[in-house]
């Protein structure tokens, strides 16, 4: 049973990350639960510092937690960022 | 939802991952106010930066504000003045800590025992006759023995409208030096008699600096698409100019809502505390603005808005390949 609900914990926050991923970049034609978890998000997704610094700063809101620019390179898709959050957290 | 390996083939996609992760941080640093030379239209002293602050001579003063600068995340100085050339202590303190272009007029001779790999960019105003007339002398037939065959180094080619049909004998001169070329449009800052751009003329020097790059791919740095920008002064239908601008220091940076830009940017003036407004000329109205270093960038910060369509990809691709290549981040 606990498994089970880290996993729907896991996957909520992965799916909030991806919605303010598609807002703040204003995507199209995806939804947070279509947005693949594991997209390289410079590589695929062609965002750069300024682009992750908008969705960081509406995570340290979100979240209440203070995320470093030098974290940035680790927070290279959904998943790894939603696991950032989570370490935070807990 | 448009990725970047949906619009890219094979070719395309690798020559994005080169230069995607590269996460350029420049700055810009004035060495100095003095320089050897006076130049007809030379934005430093026309707008009167050689007169904004006292130059700081202590040279420990600068290598405690340079290493500030590097726990501030810059990962490229961008050195101009005035002549940097004519304070090698300071270059030095600079390319001691981290990766450095110094902007020269090539008169003095970089020591490349000192400085075996810094980036060199010789300014050039065109042909003899135009030199004499804007800089007072030839510079070329100094600054290219100086620098014959350098791999560090290249000339930073501003174009004036009096160029324009003898833009190829300079690029072969530059060619026959074992030296590159990267080309830019001269702004006119002082208001030089015909040195002022007409719609024909930047029509012209794209049509002219398009040819040079398809007949001297190995000597001219350049980009088809940057051609295009800075002689349009327009990229996706959208006009540059102070709204647009990725060049402003970020704390002179009011605007709003503020535009994609270079991140923590600042040009710094040579009291170390004083900052200019841009990379360029503080007094420069922004609509006529022809900076190419602020075209070049203007580009780079706007990767998101060149993903509706694989032309406008490749576009963006090759003026950020002509960026990383100007500064030896790739090969040339
Ligand atoms: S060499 Fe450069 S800094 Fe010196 S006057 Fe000419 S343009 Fe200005
Ligand atoms: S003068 Fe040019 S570089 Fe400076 S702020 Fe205006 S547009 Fe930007």
């Amino acid at each position: 049973m606990e498994a089970t609900a880290v996993k729907i914990e896991n996957e909520s926050m992965e799916n909030r990350v991806a919605q303010i991923i598609i807002e703040e970049l204003k995507l199209e034609d995806v939804t947070p639960e279509s947005f693949d978890k594991n997209l390289d998000l410079v590589d695929e997704l062609g965002i750069d510092s300024m682009d992750l610094t908008a969705v960081v700063l509406v995570l340290q809101d979100e979240y209440s937690i203070t995320i470093d620019e030098d974290d940035y390179p680790k927070l290279k898709n959904v998943s790894l960022i939603a696991k950032y959050i989570q370490d935070r957290l807990d | 939802m448009k990725t970047v390996s949906s619009l890219l083939n094979e070719e395309w996609y690798e020559r994005y991952k080169r230069i995607s992760k590269l996460n350029i941080r420049s700055s810009i640093y004035d060495v100095t106010n003095k320089c050897n030379l006076r130049c007809k239209g030379c934005f430093f002293f026309s707008s009167g930066e050689h007169k904004a602050a006292k130059e700081q001579d202590d040279i420990n003063k600068w290598k405690e504000f340079i290493d500030k600068e590097v726990q501030r995340g810059v990962n490229l100085a961008i050195l101009i003045g005035g002549e940097p050339t004519l304070f090698m202590d300071r270059v030095e303190a600079f390319y001691d800590r981290l990766p450095t272009y110094c902007a020269t007029n090539g008169q003095i001779k970089v020591d490349r025992e000192r400085f075996p790999d810094m980036m060199v960019g010789i300014s050039l105003w065109g042909d003899p006759e135009v030199e004499k007339k804007l800089r007072g002398k030839d510079t070329f037939a100094i600054s290219s023995k100086n620098y014959e065959g350098d791999d560090y180094t290249y000339y930073l080619f501003t174009i004036s409208p009096r160029q324009l049909g003898g833009i190829e004998p300079i690029v072969k001169r530059i060619e026959d030096h074992g030296l590159k070329v990267h080309m830019q449009l001269l702004s006119n800052d002082e208001g030089v008699d015909g040195f002022s751009w007409t719609e024909d003329q930047l029509r012209q020097a794209r049509e002219e600096m398009d040819e040079m790059l398809i007949k001297y791919p190995k000597t001219v740095i350049s980009s088809h698409y940057y051609h295009e920008v800075l002689t349009t002064q327009t990229m996706l239908g959208r006009k540059f100019g102070w709204k647009e601008c990725p060049s402003v220091s970020i704390n002179w940076d009011n605007r709003e809502p503020q535009p994609k830009r270079l991140i923590r940017f600042i040009r710094w003036a040579s009291d170390l505390e004083t900052t200019h407004r841009c990379c360029t000329s503080q007094t420069r109205d922004c609509s006529t603005c022809m900076d190419g270093a602020a075209h070049m960038s203007w580009v780079m910060v706007n990767k998101r808005a060149h993903m509706q369509t694989t032309k406008d990809l490749q576009n963006w691709i090759t003026v950020y390949e002509m960026f990383a290549k100007l500064y030896r981040f790739i090969p040339w």
